[in-house]
């Protein structure tokens, strides 16, 4: 069956990609980029999605890669992915530019905790490619400035080269309402921010951490310091969300690649809260 | 911040934390507020470490001259932390510069007078140690985690 955009189809098929347009294209760093997508939905639909859920998005002749959304979820005009060229999709990707049609699936996935953090603090913590699903989470957050106490993010990067963004997070800096700070392992001239580890923002972060929610997502490794940080500093864990990748192929729960312990990740993550999680993320799988 | 205002938040620098009242006077004794405009050296790799910095306000970067490229920029600490710990450790030189990256305020304590105080004191000493160690750790921990670049 020929697919192409706005045909009626059954929509209940979370298998069948829709044929969306590219809106438009921007490279990010040396090998990220961001997709701007027609929204998959049904005409006169609005399309609507959760910060930290995802989509399949489907290259056609390569095959499928699950991304999340790291746009704005109040603007229903397009959806954004960013998206790192590391393997054959990903870099058949970076090959669309506006005009040409791709597949996607979704959304799916859980979702950052926003209604959990209403007014109490919220830190947010990312790092590499980690910062572009939690970038709605953000939106969400700026949108609803009055409805949550401090709010305050912290990102680092291999190279002032690898920020993502960089235009926007000087603009969130000079907001002045929330806190920004930036790091990189790897500093060069231009570079004005902290040099070091993520984690050694937390000395510089303010919130208080009865009251706090924190949200992680990034390398692994990070996500299992920044988790530690947190608990040095008396963050509970059952207020602690992290969001894992895994190699998710359907999306639905059936394939069971991404299986972690009892949990699915594309299905009851890829946001968990810790405490739920921590056996299973303690685990040497390797 | 003013002078008082820095000898205020004395105590309250986390370097300085389980610090016995005793110890704290001893030590508020010996403190020294000061301010660094961006750019200012606080140490200079190679000389003799002669002062102790608490960090209060502001960020320090530590960093290594190269021949080809210049000072490159290694790390940088920032408000209730500390720059270096040669002034404890013999010979006592800097091993990297450490320059303001923007106006730094903090408290100084001159080295000799520090170590001599530790002599006198084991007490006070064990425990400015115990801190250093703490220090030393967390960014060794940090520096080998960076090796691994995790970004990859």
């Amino acid at each position: 069956m020929a697919l192409t955009p706005n045909e009626p189809r059954d929509l209940d098929s979370p298998m069948l990609p829709r044929v969306v347009k590219v809106q438009a294209f921007q490279a990010e760093t040396h090998d990220t980029f961001t997709l701007a997508l027609d929204p998959p939905s049904a005409p006169g639909t609005p399309y609507s999605f959760l910060p930290g859920q995802f989509n399949m998005l489907y290259g056609f002749g390569l095959g499928e890669v699950p991304i999340s959304m790291s746009g704005d979820p109040a603007r229903t005009g397009s959806v954004v992915h960013t998206i790192r060229a590391v393997g054959s999709v990903t870099e058949g990707l970076a090959k669309v530019r506006p005009g040409d049609s791709i597949g996607i699936r979704g959304p799916f996935g859980s979702s950052w905790p926003m209604d959990k953090a209403l007014g109490g603090d919220v830190v947010l913590v990312s790092g590499g490619i980690g910062l572009a699903p939690l970038r709605p989470a953000l939106y969400h957050l700026l949108r609803h400035r009055d409805q949550y106490g401090g709010v305050a993010l912290l990102y680092g990067a291999r190279t002032p080269g690898d920020v993502l963004y960089r235009e926007e997070l000087q603009a969130w800096q000079s907001r002045g309402d929330f806190q920004v700070l930036l790091t990189v392992d790897r500093a060069d001239p231009s570079w004005c921010d902290s040099i070091g580890l993520v984690t050694a923002l937390f000395t510089r972060a303010e919130f208080d951490p009865q009251r706090t929610v924190g949200m992680i997502c990034g390398p692994e490794m990070m996500i299992r310091f920044t988790l530690n940080e947190f608990e040095k500093r008396g963050v509970a864990a059952d207020r602690l969300y992290v969001s894992l990748e895994r190699n998710m192929q359907c999306a639905v729960g059936f394939c069971g690649h991404c299986q972690f312990g009892p949990n699915f990740v594309c299905m009851d993550g890829p946001v968990f809260r810790q405490d739920q999680i921590k056996a299973f993320f303690d685990v040497r799988e390797a | 911040m003013t002078e008082q205002g820095m000898l205020g938040t004395f105590a309250s620098h986390a370097f300085l934390s389980g610090l016995s009242d005793r110890h704290r006077i001893l030590l508020a004794s010996g403190a020294r507020p000061f301010t660094a405009e961006p750019g200012e050296l606080l140490a200079r790799e190679g000389e003799t470490a002669k002062t102790f910095h608490l960090i209060q306000v502001g960020q320090v970067a530590l960093g290594l001259h190269t021949p080809d490229r210049g000072v490159v920029s290694i790390q940088t600490v920032g408000p209730g932390e500390i720059v270096g710990w040669s002034w404890l450790v013999s010979p006592h030189r800097w091993q990297f510069d450490c320059r303001a990256v923007d106006r730094v305020q903090g408290l100084a304590f001159d080295a000799e007078w520090l170590r001599e105080k530790c002599e006198q004191d084991h007490e006070l000493g064990y425990h400015l140690l115990k801190q250093l160690v703490t220090v030393i750790g967390n960014r060794l921990a940090a520096t080998r985690l960076r090796l691994l670049d995790i970004y990859k």
